[in-house]
């Protein structure tokens, strides 16, 4: 069974879009947490790809690359047991009511 | 898995750049707590971003235009990246991927991509281009990968051999491109000035000497 | 002692197993030869699920012809794909 990150080969006629973004801070900052919790043996690359890969695929093919980069993270942090998703959730609504 | 659920929740419409978009907040969140808890600083996340900015592509054009000068430089290059470069004064970061770099020829032409993910020598190039990590970039080289590099302006001949590199495990690829014609006699700063990111992903030639 | 040697054929196992694996579907079934041997590397079935990745394994490059690969490739007989894949994903033809 064709796993939804594996693309190679699947019937595809959109031409290459070669526009190019400019990252805002989150997707830097998303970026880097993964390398630091990497860096300290919090977080392998592996894991990583394995949370990606179970993404819905809709969800998938519709979420922007760092998008499913912090979709991974948070799901690591929280297997990991180093967050909390309630945790998560009340500090979101701190940050957002500021 | 108790967060799939929050995969809908995201916000996919093209006006949310006025807002915050769901998964922004969601890792401002992450990283205050990470922060407040002490499982990393702000300064280790700053620094790792500064890292990551700090590389470009021109790392890449400088060390494609010493092997175009430097034959030994250019074999041991080719068989040992990173002892190569290490040679030369530049240290590849720790713990990253192997790095192997490949040669285009008159015969012979490589491409690379990542079909599964987005592997990319980011140690030495910095992060991917978007289009690397697309969808259609992803599906189509693989099996098409003359009419990819077709969309990039880059028309092969039918004699040449192409090489799609699927990057999929622990390597990550760098294509030295064809040394442009005309360049006899230029120094590594000219000869750096004409190898752009996408001709060490092996989707364009480098640019002309006659711009 | 690596299983293959540079040169060999190989057929790539054809399997979708639960969780990760980073054989993508495309050149499962598929044959091709030996192009080198990168070395042994932590297995990411393991890594994926937080395990250390031992054992190693050796990761291969193997070579396959475009020909091979899609029935209804366009370009020169001899375009090739390559891709690296470990040890436990690939079978020897040559084997009884």
């Amino acid at each position: 069974m064709r796993g939804v990150h594996d693309r190679g080969g699947l019937p595809d006629d959109t031409p290459i879009n070669r526009e190019e973004h400019e990252l805002m801070d989150w997707e830097r900052r998303v970026d880097a947490m993964h390398a630091v919790l990497g860096s300290k043996g919090l977080r392998s690359t592996d894991q990583m790809r394995r949370v990606i890969e179970s993404i819905p695929k809709d969800e998938y093919e519709q979420m922007t690359y760092y998008e499913r980069w912090a979709f991974a993270l948070e799901t690591l942090v929280t297997e990991n047991e180093l967050l909390s998703t309630a945790e998560i959730d009340k500090k979101m609504a701190e940050l957002m009511s500021e | 898995m108790s967060n799939e659920q929050q995969v809908n929740h995201g916000d996919h419409d093209s006006e949310s750049e006025i807002q915050p978009s769901y998964y922004a907040s969601r890792a401002k969140a992450i990283e205050a707590l990470l922060v407040q808890k002490g499982v990393m600083t702000t300064n280790e996340i700053n620094s790792e971003v500064n890292a990551m900015d700090s590389k470009s592509p021109a790392d890449g054009a400088k060390i494609v235009a010493l092997a175009w000068l430097d034959d030994s430089f250019k074999t041991k290059l080719l068989a040992n990246a990173s002892e190569a470069l290490e040679e030369i004064g530049y240290k590849l970061p720790d713990e990253t991927p192997y790095l192997k770099v490949v040669e285009n020829s008159e015969d012979i032409h490589h491409v690379v991509v990542c079909t599964l993910c987005s592997c990319y020598p980011r140690m030495l190039l910095g992060r991917p281009p978007d289009w690397y990590k697309s969808l259609a970039y992803r599906s189509r080289v693989v099996v098409s990968p003359r009419e990819v590099m077709e969309e990039f302006g880059l028309r092969l001949s039918d004699d040449i051999e192409v090489r799609v590199l699927d990057s999929t495990a622990d390597l990550r690829y760098m294509v030295i491109p064809r040394r442009p014609l005309g360049t006899d006699g230029f120094d590594q700063e000219s000869l750096a000035a004409l190898v752009t990111r996408d001709s060490m992903i092996g989707v364009s030639d480098p640019l002309s000497a006659h711009f | 002692m690596d299983r293959f040697n540079i040169g060999d054929s190989v057929a790539v196992r054809i399997d979708s197993p639960r969780g990760h694996y980073r054989t993508p579907i495309y050149i499962q079934g598929k044959t091709g030869i030996i192009e080198s041997i990168c070395g042994r590397f932590k297995n990411p079935e393991r890594l994926a699920y937080g395990y250390d990745g031992y054992p190693l394994k050796t990761l291969y490059t193997v070579e396959f012809l475009q020909k091979d690969l899609w029935p209804d490739y366009k370009g020169n007989i001899a375009d090739k794909l390559l891709i690296d894949i470990y040890e436990h994903w690939l079978n020897s033809i040559n084997e009884g």
